[in-house]
């Protein structure tokens, strides 16, 4: 266990450290352009006002409130002790609506829709990747290339599939929004029943997406590990088949966990822009009215919450890594 | 060097990919030659027309006529019902011809239009039939009795000065015209968007801008990553931490969040195609420097290197002569993957409508988003999504079947 500590204790500095750059970036990379978007915060406010005087005005509130007059690292601790209390400020687009409660009320629907599709899709991906690698043959030989291809769709190609095939054509499931347009959320039946419905094909077409590339990729490792000397040795010693493949699944498994590691920010940025395809109510949906209703205070939560997000998921799968591989406890213990 | 490029070309994986690429390559330079529309030209006034060949109306009626023994009131009566029509038809029958609802096929037209008249009685006074409604059947009985009569239809021509109408042609049922005849003529293969652009031509004039987007980006990225790497592996110690922590850094922190953050920062009148490829091409390097940097760092203390080191060569000679041909191989193979992962970030970027700020060029990206903002996906205009779709994806998996058969042959522990 003591190993596990030294373990668990790095990580979580790391990914401290990786948060803090974060937090810097968001706050930086804007600042860094010309224009500054404080300034074009307040030039949006003030414009349509005639009385100069009013404007003055306006624009010494925001300089007061944003600290444009001091120097980069007080408006960071200023902003950032705002961000801390979740004061992000007001929305432009959908003013006077706090950003807070816009980012509070999407970020549930995004994380309740990608957290158990990708889930599902690694699985599934898996387990097929797994089962193809060890039956080859056919099956492997029809299904490989659909995988491939499959994998190389991006996630909104396959989310405009899904919805043309089920929702425009056969009409079985509703073609956009998190619930029914003629419902408020409420926790009734019929909103539920409207929540699930609306729920498939977003869900699905980040699942095929998922299980596509992992699918690929759990193959080629399957056939890796099957070729190993330790799986000739089990088979001269006659050991069953099946405890074999177990041995082989735990293996070619743990690159396959790295490799979701890695690849979790691009997938969450696939799937945000698969939400808009549905118009559904997550983060990829606000993202999209921030920039198209030139929403600074907006886009710049939205993206510090993604990758907030993202640095979580990675945190958990990479402390789960910690338990599974059995090389992390020995090296701790060394 | 030619013996490992055979041994390329026998890779089916990469021939697949070659094959696909060079295909789009090729049709991207051919067809502009062929067809030398303006690719942004507006043809249509309206959104979104279906694929197929549009002929002038006036000259189809104009032009000479051939007499064809076809009986077209079949045509006109499936333009006449629609779903509506049809649903109407239904209702009567069932409310007041008293006709089981079972009998009735709403997927046959013909079918029900013989029923309709077998049953529809004008006179017929029911409970609930109000007159507007019954006026309402009697004017779709005589819409369904006109399309079957196949009544001449004539043209007529307005006299400037009297006003008068003067008859210019009769069209009889039978009359057809040979679209070979009629000279003003456009053919959408592939239907028109949101601004009346032709989508074919669009399409392939986005491609190349798109694949020029990607080549810049990946282009930017390789070099970065590729100095990165070489100076992380092979310099070691301080520099190799600092490299190794910013590339931890971003490979954790999403590149799409970045590529957003600059992007929006950038500004609608500075973000032109290239410079959206060399933010992409910016936010993506971690990738490749992970790749070269442990690649380098195997090669580090390899003999050859060493004797190099020994006999006093240069860093510069050192790393062009005794490592970067060791590692040429997976250098190509990233380049390959960040095009192909600029291109989709690209169209990323742009459905979110943070891609070129333009109008005067069209990238895939655009495509899809300008096909989205007109709601194309819900109402059915496929033509101006799938497509565009279908390319990318395209694309992208000849990118990565290329990327897979160089793997395999480099890598022969990988080699099925």
């Amino acid at each position: 266990m003591k190993g596990y500590k030294k373990y668990y204790g790095q990580k979580l500095f790391w990914y401290l450290l990786t948060l803090i750059f974060a937090v810097i970036l968001n706050f930086v990379l804007p600042r860094l352009m010309p224009g500054n978007p404080v300034s074009a915060l307040a030039a949006r406010a003030v414009g349509g006002m005639t009385d100069s005087r009013a404007i003055e005005k306006v624009i010494n509130d925001y300089i007061q409130k944003f600290g444009i007059d001091k120097p980069i690292y007080q408006q960071f601790f200023m902003w950032l002790g705002n961000v801390l209390k979740g004061d992000f400020g007001v929305s432009f687009s959908q003013y006077p609506r706090p950003v807070s409660d816009i980012i509070h009320s999407a970020v549930w629907w995004t994380v309740a829709l990608q957290l158990p599709a990708i889930l599902v899709g690694w699985i599934l991906g898996n387990l097929l990747g797994a089962v193809a690698a060890y039956i080859r043959g056919i099956f492997d030989k029809a299904i490989l290339p659909i995988f491939l291809f499959a994998s190389n769709i991006p996630a909104f190609g396959m989310a405009t599939f899904l919805l043309f095939i089920f929702a425009i054509k056969l009409g079985v499931a509703p073609a956009s929004g998190g619930y029914g347009y003629d419902l408020i959320p409420n926790f009734s039946w019929t909103f539920a029943k409207s929540v699930i419905s609306h729920y498939q094909l977003p869900f699905w077409s980040i699942v095929l997406i998922t299980i596509g590339g992992q699918a690929v990729g759990m193959r080629s490792m399957s056939i890796y590990e099957l070729n190993a000397d330790y799986v000739k040795y089990a088979r001269f010693l006659g050991i069953k088949d099946s405890t074999i493949v177990g041995y082989v699944f735990r293996n070619a498994m743990l690159p396959q966990i790295t490799g979701l590691a890695l690849s979790l920010g691009t997938m969450i940025g696939g799937a945000l822009v698969a939400e808009i395809i549905f118009s559904y109510p997550g983060l990829g949906t606000t993202l999209l009215t921030a920039v198209t209703g030139q929403d600074y205070p907006l886009l710049s939560a939205s993206t510090l919450i993604i990758t907030i997000m993202v640095l979580i998921a990675n945190l958990v799968v990479e402390l789960l890594y910690g338990v599974i591989d059995p090389r992390v406890k020995a090296n701790q213990q060394d | 060097m030619k013996n490992t490029i055979k041994q390329v070309f026998h890779s089916g994986k990469f021939l697949v990919g070659f094959f696909i690429f060079i295909l789009i390559l090729i049709i991207c330079f051919v067809y502009p030659l062929v067809v030398t529309h303006d690719p942004l030209e507006m043809v249509g006034s309206g959104n979104f027309y279906k694929p197929g060949t549009y002929v002038s109306q006036q000259e189809a009626v104009l032009d000479p006529f051939y007499t064809l023994n076809i009986d077209a009131s079949e045509g006109k009566l499936s333009l006449l019902l629609g779903e509506e029509e049809i649903e109407k038809m239904k209702e009567y029958l069932v409310k007041y011809a008293e006709v089981a609802e079972s009998e009735i096929d709403t997927s046959d037209p013909e079918a029900m239009v013989e029923l309709w008249q077998e049953r529809y009685d004008p006179e017929l006074k029911a409970k609930g039939l109000t007159s507007a409604k019954r006026k309402s059947y009697r004017r779709l009985d005589g819409e369904i009795k006109d399309a079957q009569k196949s009544a001449d239809l004539i043209i007529a021509e307005k006299d400037s000065e009297t006003g008068e109408l003067e008859e210019v042609k009769k069209i009889k049922g039978t009359s057809f015209v040979n679209t070979k005849d009629i000279l003003n003529k456009r053919t959408f293969l592939l239907g028109t968007d949101n601004f009346g652009r032709d989508v074919l031509t669009e399409l392939v004039a986005a491609t190349v801008v798109s694949l020029r987007i990607g080549l810049v980006a990946g282009i930017i990225a390789t070099v970065i990553g590729l100095l990165l790497g070489l100076l992380a592996g092979y310099v070691g110690g301080l520099v190799d931490n600092i490299i190794l922590f910013l590339t931890n850094l971003f490979t954790v922190i999403p590149s799409f969040i970045i590529l957003i953050l600059i992007s929006y920062s950038v500004g609608t009148s500075a973000r032109g195609v290239m410079m959206v490829a060399v933010i992409i091409g910016l936010t993506s390097w971690p990738w490749t420097t992970r790749a070269v940097r442990s690649q380098v760092i195997s090669l580090r203390n390899r003999d050859h290197v060493n004797l190099s080191k020994l006999s006093g060569h240069s860093l510069a000679r050192i790393i062009f002569t005794d490592i970067l041909p060791y590692i040429a191989s997976y250098v190509v193979m990233a380049m390959i993957l960040q095009i192909s992962s600029g291109i989709l970030a690209e169209a990323q970027l742009s459905m979110i409508g943070l891609g070129p700020a333009t109008t005067r060029t069209a990238t895939l990206g655009l495509m899809m988003n300008w096909a989205m903002q007109y709601a194309a996906h819900l109402n059915g205009s496929w033509w101006a999504y799938f497509p565009v779709v279908i390319v990318i994806a395209l694309i992208s998996f000849s990118l990565n079947l290329m990327n897979t058969g160089l793997d395999q042959v480099f890598n022969p522990q990988l080699r099925d």
